[in-house]
């Protein structure tokens, strides 16, 4: 008797839980690889900001979605000049920022200024040249005239880099961000997780999460037993290595492989010696086979490239074929460069095991022709430090997940230190030029001119491994520009 | 607790000969110890693939006769990676000891020789020291100085100081009271000279016990190290990080974790058993009780 009354019991417990399970789920962990710096998006060139604050903290005029389209944000509609030069945005009414202050075109004015101006401390400073002046003309009317016209400036508002910031608080955003977008930032621990809740006050669809969690887990050592243990419900860029086969095959998970903007290099210091002599890029060039960095990068995906130009563009070039895998090749270059014995150099790796473990392919290859690399593993704040404000290396691998990002060949000081005239003229001009096809063929000129010159060791473009629970939805599966969008992602009912 | 200069018995080499073949986890011990120092060895004119070529191609291949222990996530072969590993381990752990054995036993056979402050302030000190986890005042030397196999050595030498002092301080007192040490104090030599005449002589049965003990345990140690990326650094293989690269890829290709696993179980018993048969066959007591 009493078994049975506890299976009764048993049952009508169970019948209670379920009942409280149809309610879908409002809270999501999602793991990413690298900790930010700090959190805000205008002023650092770390991807790993925008990961979390893209479209979910921080919003811009114009917005860049799931499948690289430019949709209005904050901006509901735009009048652009037949000059092509005047871009007239009627902003969204009755929006405010997380800290209950409204935002109006004096906000957008103070932004784009602040952006632009000569002290900025904004990581994508081009994005912004083409401004002339930026007018208020009422407050939900903002009059941006360019200099000249520019074809992609809509598409260049809708960046993390060109968000909008309200006056009171920019200066904190680093810590303590204060956006427009459907969450609001609760919480950092630093080393370990972010956290953002709901806006309660959001202007447009409100979240379909009340909570949201940035979990920072490095490695798959620490990835796998999170994702499978139910901790962490997705991960957008998983290090899974050769256990994704597994995760592919549990009912449990959604596995997609999706693209990224992301061109992997082996980035070359190119300001210091030996590898200011173009023979020896050019001999690291034909030492490198991508076919096999690929098989080893981690993943075992991605599309091997010739230069720095997403395969997914329409203006892309396969230049994989300018200077092809030939070891015997290589080593004739570094004799004619004066290292008959080749020389030995550092390969310093951040985390992701794209770096670490291609790392050490690419060092195998290398060697092979002579080039003895001393493997530097460097945190994530280090390689920031050391390799990408200090030039502080001779050869590093990283993956350039910006957009679009071919003219970083063109500024002067960036971390490799190329400095091509030739090549800031064709991106000079393809600044003007509003002609499509004029600027694709400018786009290709260009991707020529870097993988000539072997500025870089260009290795594969890298996938998008998106893993997350069977249930979620909403969650992009491409990565057209630096995000982890939030804002459509719910629980299956 | 010391090979006595008194001991009775004609030949003792040949006594020695005979107790120790006849000490079973001696000779299992001797032979695992020789069998990895031998591969090591070995590892520096032949290993069945060349490591530093990586053929990406061959990738988590199982066990076969090309590869008898299968290759790894990039296409090395395990067996040469465990064959240099070895070299690593061993190399790492001695110097260790030796490093340990260096500054330590000085240390306490001039606290046992001098006694009173000198005596007090060196084993406090000592204690200080090891009162710290051995791994974690590694991982914090490495921290500071940066891995590296070297810095690696440094750490595990460093823990290995007070352990050989405070042996070699124990050992000595035991012996300083003996009739013989009396005897040449009374003919007016320096506590210096007997304690390199007489008293180390006596020790050296001790510490050579401890020191394979403390082989056995710098090599868990390095493999630690490795395991959590502050030891050897890449391309030189190690044990330690062999199995932190095999963690992710248990289930696809349990070989990556089950032979450097078993390189350290081994390679460690071996040292052990070798360090209990050395115990027994040098201490008298317990010889007597055979």
């Amino acid at each position: 008797m009493k078994t049975i009354k506890s299976i009764i019991g048993g049952a009508a417990l169970l019948l209670a839980t379920g009942t409280a399970v149809f309610a879908a789920r409002t809270d999501l962990v999602v793991g990413v690889v690298l900790e930010p710096p700090h959190l805000d998006p205008t002023a650092s060139a770390a991807a790993a900001i925008d990961e979390i604050v893209y479209a979910n903290v921080f919003q811009g005029l114009t917005r860049v979605g799931r499948n690289g389209e430019v949709v209005p944000s904050l901006a509901e509609s735009w009048d652009v000049s037949d000059d092509g030069k005047v871009y007239t945005f009627k902003l969204h009414k009755g929006v405010t920022f997380h800290d209950g202050s409204a935002f109006d075109a004096e906000d957008v004015k103070f932004s784009l200024d602040r952006a632009r101006a000569e002290d900025s401390t904004n990581a994508q400073k081009q994005l912004f040249t083409a401004i002339d002046t930026v007018e208020v003309v009422d407050p939900a009317t903002v009059k941006v005239t360019l200099k000249a016209p520019q074809g992609s400036f809509l598409y260049n508002m809708g960046w993390g880099d060109a968000v909008m910031v309200a006056p009171e608080t920019a200066d904190a955003n680093k810590e303590n961000p204060i956006g427009t977008g459907p969450f609001k930032f609760d919480s950092w621990a630093k080393g370990s997780a972010v956290k953002l809740t709901k806006n309660p006050d959001y202007w447009g669809n409100a979240a379909g999460l009340d909570k949201a969690e940035f979990r920072i887990i490095p490695d798959a050592a620490a990835a796998i037993p999170a994702l499978l243990s139910g901790d962490v419900q997705a991960f957008p860029q998983m290090p899974a290595g050769d256990a994704l086969a597994q995760i592919e095959s549990d009912p449990r998970f959604t596995v997609k492989i999706g693209a990224t903007e992301g061109e992997t290099l082996l980035s070359i210091n190119n300001g210091k010696e030996p590898f200011n002599d173009i023979k020896v890029r050019q001999a690291i060039a034909h030492a490198l086979n991508r076919d096999e960095i690929v098989a080893g990068n981690g993943s075992g995906y991605g599309t091997p490239i010739g230069t720095h130009f997403s395969p997914a563009n329409e203006a892309y070039v396969d230049l994989t074929g300018t200077y092809p895998y030939d070891p015997a090749k290589a080593k004739a270059l570094l004799s004619e460069a004066g290292y008959p014995d080749g020389f030995t150099a550092t390969l310093k790796l951040p985390p992701p095991p794209y770096a670490r473990q291609g790392g050490e392919v690419v060092a195998s290859q290398l060697r092979q022709v002579g080039i003895n690399l001393e493997i530097i593993p460097v945190e994530w704040a280090q390689w920031l430090e050391q390799v990408f404000k200090n030039k502080d290396f001779d050869l590093t691998i990283i993956s350039h997940t910006e957009p679009n990002d071919i003219n970083i060949y063109a500024r002067d000081d960036y971390y490799f230190d190329y400095n091509n005239p030739a090549f800031k003229e064709v991106m000079n001009t393809l600044e003007a030029t509003a002609d499509p096809a004029k600027r694709i063929e400018l786009y290709k000129t260009a991707q020529k001119i870097i993988a000539e010159d072997a500025v870089n060791g260009f290795l594969f473009q890298l996938p998008k491994i998106g893993v997350w629970d069977a249930q979620l939805q909403g969650l992009w599966e491409n990565s057209p520009i630096q995000a982890n969008d939030l804002t459509e992602v719910r629980w299956a009912d | 607790m010391s090979l006595d200069p008194a001991l009775p018995g004609a030949a003792p080499e040949r006594r020695f000969l005979r107790l120790a073949l006849a000490n079973r986890s001696f000779l299992i011990g001797c032979a695992i110890t020789l069998m990895i120092a031998g591969m090591a060895l070995l590892s520096f004119f032949w290993t069945p693939y060349d490591i530093t070529n990586l053929t990406v191609a061959d990738r988590l291949k199982g066990l076969s006769s090309s590869h008898l222990l299968g290759t790894d996530h990039l296409g090395r072969d395990i067996l040469s990676m465990i064959m240099i590993g070895a070299r690593n381990s061993i190399a790492v752990a001695i110097v260790a000891v030796v490093i340990g054995m260096g500054i330590g036993v000085p240390l306490g056979a001039w606290a046992a020789a001098r006694g009173g402050l000198v005596d007090e302030v060196l084993m406090r000190f000592n204690d200080l020291v090891f009162a710290f986890p051995a791994l974690l005042s590694a991982i914090m030397i490495t921290a500071i100085f940066g891995p590296g196999a070297l810095n690696a050595i440094i750490a595990i030498g460093i823990f290995n100081v007070p352990v050989f002092a405070r042996v070699a301080r124990a050992g000595a007192l035991s012996i300083w009271p003996r009739e013989f040490t009396l005897a040449a104090r009374a003919a007016g030599k320096s506590k210096a000279l007997i304690t390199i005449e007489h008293i180390l002589p006596n020790i050296t049965a001790l510490l050579l016990v401890q020191g394979t003990i403390q082989f056995a345990l710098g090599i868990l140690a390095e493999a630690g190290l490795s395991y959590l990326g502050l030891g050897a650094q890449p391309p030189m293989p190690s044990w330690g990080r062999m199995l932190f690269e095999a963690q992710t890829r248990m289930i696809v290709a349990p070989h990556l974790a089950i032979f450097p696993g078993l390189a350290i179980v081994v390679t460690v018993l071996g040292l052990n058993l070798l360090g209990d048969g050395l115990r027994d066959l040098l201490d008298p007591r317990l010889r007597r009780q055979r």
